[in-house]
């Protein structure tokens, strides 16, 4: 009930003029964001947050997560009228949503995708509002080496549940947790792998390194593909909107079933991508139709639009109840929160309540003005698309660059964003995933605070590390996770041999 | 991800030999890191020293690099990247590398008029109005919204200074 009344506070902060105006300014500049290439969720935020140093951190906030939002939307829309997926939890929504468009039916594809994607991070949000103070409770208890277990479980689950080389998501870590150590050592005071250079005393600024990986890198992939997007027309009126709303309760197990799938994942770090590919598996097998998937069928996309979207939302929870952020975006507004001078973790549930409940209430705002205004702008968004790359592109870039300068005024950091650029085009390529390192210079020095504070205390002894309960469990569900591919491969294997007959299926 | 291999028959980049290259710089990385941790400590000294947990790192990555050289060693090869597209992300990236170098002589906004201009007469077909449009309007606004908007002072260069700012 307490929590409740907080949220019916929150609602007051939420919807102040000024708030209600960030939200609105936001969801648009986030479908923008969704829709050109080069800007997805991440660097869209990047960019933006040096803009918002100044501004009160409730509003900043606002802001800042509607353009998540209507990064979300936005990727709906080049998935099913470009077949180009904004985001990797889109490549699931293009598999139904272009063939639809291709036969004339992109509106409603569009309708059941938007509408998808707002009971998916509904229920994201009503699991945070009731979950996240739990979870936050349960913290407060956390001493450092509880909160090591908490990374440590992070960074397992996101080699363990990974889809890309084992080896290459642990290198990709180990480069977020090197470029983390650069500069000032905050305990000791020594400077760390500088190698005398006076430029990396101040180490590497995260939003920079999101910039380029993500922003300058996808335009250079885009650019493979030549200078043309080649897409379907959207008409969307109100007839087309009333007709799908119509028709989806036929859906509801389908709806209920992804949310669900993508709470759960989400809450998991880097779960929102393999949350769309369950959600259109699982409505897949249990389709009276399994033959129509692929071939343009409505349930083929609002299965993985609301599971990605239930998980992109719930993203938000372990970073706001433990300072963990579940995705990219999320670890980018994390990094906001500490510019902001918050300190990110249970704390902020109680010190910073109006700032939470208000984050908390702006997402359900925040997610129904999405709807809205989605539904009345997919023409003029479609339309960006059509303006030429070679005029969008250059644009693009020196928004990028501007916005890696404005971080701390270092025209050195223009030309970190070029080296990221290229490291992401060919990270990229090779499947080395981009996620992980952005989270590891995140967390990178925090995690090595908690690492070595916990030594402290004990001594140096590692025993700390299972010395209750608590850590305890949280180490051995972060191994169980690191270990998780050659655990399953191992019981899959024990399973075929009690069941000699059949044949097992080749498995990736 | 696109697999650059349904478009065999077209010459490219091998992706085997970048796979060996990223993973041989990694391990550079990595040796270098270890190098600098052990110079300053990585043990222990009433307390973990300042090296012990970019060396432990360094010690991981090092061995994810030699792993994911001996996968890239032992996969079949394919096309990295088309040198037909080698070439359009060259034409993106040799103007982007120079408009960088550009902001530290010109300052950021004649340089992002210059890029523009460089961009659309090379890569675009508009008409000469329509260049021009954009190669003023672009770092107006850019101006505008920066400079005025959010007082954030971005880097500046003889023009600027002609124009008194």
């Amino acid at each position: 009930m307490d929590d409740l009344n907080q949220l019916l506070l929150g609602f007051q902060v939420a919807l102040s003029w000024t708030n209600v105006m960030f939200m609105v300014v936001g969801v648009l500049l986030g479908i923008v964001v969704g829709v050109l290439p080069g800007l997805g969720g991440p660097n869209g935020v990047a960019i933006l947050l040096p803009l918002t140093f100044g501004m009160d951190p409730t509003s900043a906030i606002i802001l800042l997560s509607s353009i998540y939002w209507g990064a979300l939307f936005g990727g709906a829309i080049t998935s099913i009228l470009f077949n180009i997926p904004g985001e990797a939890w889109s490549v699931a929504t293009t598999f139904d949503g272009y063939p639809m468009a291709q036969q004339g039916r992109a509106g409603e594809a569009l309708t059941a995708a938007f509408t998808a994607s707002f009971i998916g991070a509904l229920s994201g949000v009503v699991l945070i509002t009731f979950v996240a103070p739990l979870v936050a409770k349960l913290a407060l208890r956390f001493g450092p080496a509880e909160f090591f277990g908490v990374f440590f479980l992070t960074f397992c689950s996101f080699i363990g549940m990974g889809k890309e080389n084992k080896a290459k998501i642990v290198a990709s870590l180990a480069i977020g947790f090197l470029l983390a150590a650069v500069g000032l050592d905050t305990i000791s005071g020594d400077l760390r792998l500088t190698f005398g250079s006076s430029e990396l005393i101040k180490g590497f600024d995260f939003l920079v390194v999101v910039i380029g990986l993500f922003g300058v890198s996808e335009i250079l992939l885009t650019i493979e593909e030549g200078l043309h997007f080649k897409g379907k027309k959207a008409a969307i009126d109100l007839k087309v909107v009333l007709r799908t709303w119509a028709s989806l309760p036929r859906y509801w197990a389908t709806l209920i079933r992804s949310s669900i799938v993508g709470m759960w994942m989400g809450v998991t770090p880097g779960g929102a991508i393999a949350a769309s590919f369950m959600g259109y598996g699982l409505a897949k097998r249990f389709s009276r139709n399994p033959e129509n998937f692929g071939r343009g069928e409505m349930e083929g996309v609002l299965a993985p639009e609301t599971a990605a979207h239930a998980a992109g939302t719930s993203a938000l929870l372990p970073m706001l109840a433990l300072g963990i952020p579940g995705s990219a975006t999320a670890a980018v507004l994390l990094g906001g929160l500490m510019i902001w001078g918050l300190q990110p973790g249970p704390l902020l549930f109680i010190e910073n309540k109006e700032f939470v409940w208000g984050l908390i209430a702006s997402m359900y705002l925040g997610n129904i003005a999405g709807l809205l205004i989605v539904l009345a702008t997919v023409p003029v968004f479609a339309a960006i698309m059509r303006i030429p790359f070679a005029l969008v592109a250059p644009i693009i870039l020196i928004v990028c660059a501007i916005g890696a300068y404005t971080v701390e005024s270092s025209r050195f950091d223009i030309w970190l964003m070029l080296i990221f650029g290229v490291i992401g085009y060919v990270f990229k390529k090779l499947d080395y995933p981009l996620a992980p390192l952005v989270l590891a210079i995140v967390l990178g020095d925090r995690a090595e605070d908690a690492f070595r504070q916990a030594l402290l205390g004990s001594g140096g002894n590692l025993s700390v590390f299972f010395s209750n309960g608590l850590v305890s469990t949280l180490m051995v569900m972060g191994l169980l996770l690191l270990f998780w591919g050659p655990l399953s491969a191992g019981r899959r294997l024990v399973m075929r041999k009690v069941t000699p007959t059949r044949s097992a299926p080749a498995s990736s | 991800m696109a697999d650059a291999s349904d478009t065999a028959p077209e010459a490219g980049l091998s992706r085997r030999i970048v796979e060996i290259i990223v993973a041989l710089i990694l391990m550079a990385l990595s040796a270098m890191v270890l190098w600098d941790s052990y110079e300053r400590g990585a043990g222990w000294d009433g307390g973990p020293q300042n090296g012990f947990f970019p060396a432990r790192v360094g010690w991981i990555l090092l061995i994810a690099a030699i792993a994911a050289f001996v996968s890239a060693i032992r996969r079949e090869d394919s096309v990295f990247v088309t040198y037909g597209q080698l070439r359009l992300v060259g034409s993106v990236f040799a103007p982007l590398f120079l408009y960088v170098l550009a902001i530290e002589f010109l300052g950021i906004y004649a340089a992002s008029a210059l890029f523009m201009a460089v961009f659309m007469v090379m890569l675009g077909e508009f008409r000469w109005w329509q260049t021009l449009l954009a190669v003023i309007a672009v770092p107006v606004v850019c101006f505008w919204v920066f400079e005025i908007q959010f007082r954030l002072s971005l880097p500046k260069g003889p023009v600027e200074a002609m124009l008194g700012f």
